[in-house]
């Protein structure tokens, strides 16, 4: 394994592999499907080398049920897969929400709907933030936006997954996971200081009770009161986890909104546009659950007067960018779908545009 | 040092599978690793793998690099004639494409480039295979393209080659670095 400190080139989908070992990942069970297969193929040569399990399943709904039982046990476990197989591990990703079980999910996003294509996509907005699977949950999703950041936030994914007893995912895809760049590894996790989980069914060794991890609550009390301590949970995560990057938004008067993938085409199309003299900024979500609303109630403050989602898909964060900016500024869609990427300059043009119009004060 | 070098290479590597376009780019890629510049290397995942236009595009910047996905390629290295009709269009001004005509035979012709675009073309299976080389007509390329953009210094190439030649395959390392200087040696 290369040194902490050094820089290496490597592949989005393989860093999350590695990164995820480091973090004390002990346990992997999959299925195949493109672009993800580097993942589950560095886990499979890998893990077992450090003393770890991994495991392809005969299907996506059998992996994720392995996910939630090794997390029942109180292991730290992985599964990852891109869209059609993240469809099929809803059901599995409601019972650990359910169960109050940690686990991790990533999801390397290619078009949609149905077997769609296999080309960079962010259509799975909805699916990750909103309703991954049935009942009451939410869960922390990350976007990452370059390889080092596939490195960080898969490391963080298993540390707020255990925090607050949650599956977490990491919303990658095929762009960020098929690139190679330069990313700086983090460190090996000691595994005897990771939280301790009074509550898995690891065996009592006669000292304790028999630990039960369910989530069926047929009595409608005990099953509300569960859900409300798990939005109590949630209401912490929303309160001390929005992450966000902002870029030129001090004098912004134009915010343009976009993660992953996107936000790298954004970028340059932002630069280009203060190049030309629009007060134009980029605010980049890292956390796409909860949603960096305190960011954009900021901005707002700040003077900021047009936002623009840019997604690789037909507009899906731009309900949220709505819900954050709540009436207070003028909110517009801007995306490309199916694998196809918008170009810097198709994303300059809406800017533009947008400028124009304040212009002329409409 | 940093002067010396282009401020920005954004070169797409295109060819038949097996021709070893995506190793030349990891070579590249890593010459910008070493050097501590902003590096992406964009692999192509999708059929055109199927349709003889295996490629990647690496780009080394100064800069945050946005889409790894290269449009306006500053340089192209293109092995075969899909890969010369697919790309060599949209190198921008200023830019160099080197071309295999061994299996690229009719090189750029009946390509509109655009204006200021160098075109270097020569063929680099044909000369691999009379020198002994086979299979290394790739790093020939890449040579040759460094002869005339200067990415990183000489120095830097050979150790992003050494870096890239794997353990295992220790043995190819010498044919590797004289297939880089046979393609430097065309330049010069």
């Amino acid at each position: 394994m290369a040194d902490t400190q050094e820089r290496v080139l490597m592949k989005g989908n393989e860093v999350l592999a590695e990164a995820a070992m480091r973090a004390g990942c002990r346990f992997f069970f999959g299925y195949p499907i493109t672009p993800q297969t580097e993942l589950a193929a560095y886990m499979a040569k890998k893990l077992p080398l450090i003393g770890g399990t991994f495991l392809q399943a005969e299907s996506e709904i059998a992996a994720i049920n392995m996910v939630y039982g090794a997390a029942a046990a109180g292991a730290r476990v992985m599964t990852s897969s891109s869209s059609p197989g993240v469809s099929l591990k809803g059901e599995g990703v409601s019972y650990m929400a359910g169960a109050d079980c940690p686990g991790v999910i990533v999801n390397v996003e290619r078009g949609g709907p149905g077997l769609g294509g296999i080309q960079p996509s962010q259509s799975d907005y909805f699916q990750a933030t909103r309703a991954l699977g049935h009942g009451d949950f939410y869960m922390p999703v990350l976007a990452p936006s370059t390889v080092q950041e596939m490195a960080d936030l898969i490391y963080l994914a298993f540390d707020l997954a255990d925090e607050y007893r949650t599956p977490a995912m990491i919303l990658a895809d095929g762009m960020i996971g098929q690139m190679m760049e330069p990313v700086t590894l983090p460190p090996e996790r000691d595994l005897s200081t990771l939280p301790a989980k009074p509550w898995a069914t690891s065996g009592t060794h006669m000292e304790r009770k028999h630990n039960v991890v369910n989530s069926l609550y047929l009595s409608p009390e005990k099953l509300e009161k569960t859900n409300f301590e798990r939005f109590e949970r949630y209401a912490e995560i929303k309160e001390k986890h929005q992450r966000q990057e902002l870029m030129l938004c001090d004098d912004a008067e134009i915010v343009v909104v976009a993660f992953g993938a996107a936000s790298r085409i954004a970028r340059t199309a932002v630069r280009d546009a203060r190049a030309k003299g629009i007060k134009c900024g980029l605010l980049r979500p890292i956390t796409l659950w909860p949603y960096p609303e305190k960011a954009i109630n900021q901005l707002l403050d700040n003077g900021a007067k047009q936002f623009l989602s840019v997604e690789l898909n037909m507009g899906q964060m731009v309900d949220d960018v709505r819900l954050a900016v709540n009436g207070r500024a003028d909110v517009s869609f801007y995306g490309r779908t199916g694998g196809v990427l918008p170009t810097p300059e198709e994303v300059l043009e809406q800017i533009e545009k947008i400028a124009q119009n304040m212009e002329r004060g409409e | 040092m940093a002067e010396e070098f282009n401020h920005e290479l954004l070169c797409v590597l295109s060819g038949f599978g097996g021709q070893g376009l995506l190793f030349a780019g990891k070579v590249l890629a890593n010459t910008g690793l070493i050097d501590g510049r902003h590096v992406s290397w964009m692999p192509s995942y999708g059929p055109e793998m199927r349709g003889g236009t295996a490629n990647c595009s690496v780009s080394l910047s100064d800069d945050a690099i946005g889409s790894p996905f290269i449009t306006r390629p500053t340089a192209l290295i293109a092995m075969n004639q899909p890969s010369v009709e697919k790309f060599a269009a949209s190198v921008q001004t200023g830019g160099t494409i080197v071309i295999d005509t061994t299996l690229a035979m009719d090189g750029a012709a009946g390509v509109e480039l655009t204006d200021g675009v160098k075109v270097i073309a020569f063929k680099a299976t044909e000369m691999a295979e009379e020198a002994g080389l086979k299979g290394l007509a790739n790093i020939i390329c890449l040579g040759r393209l460094w002869a005339e953009t200067h990415f990183c210094t000489r120095e830097v190439l050979d150790a992003a080659l050494v870096k890239c030649v794997p353990a295992k395959k220790q043995h190819l390392l010498d044919p590797n670095r004289k297939a880089l200087q046979m393609g430097i040696d065309l330049g010069e």
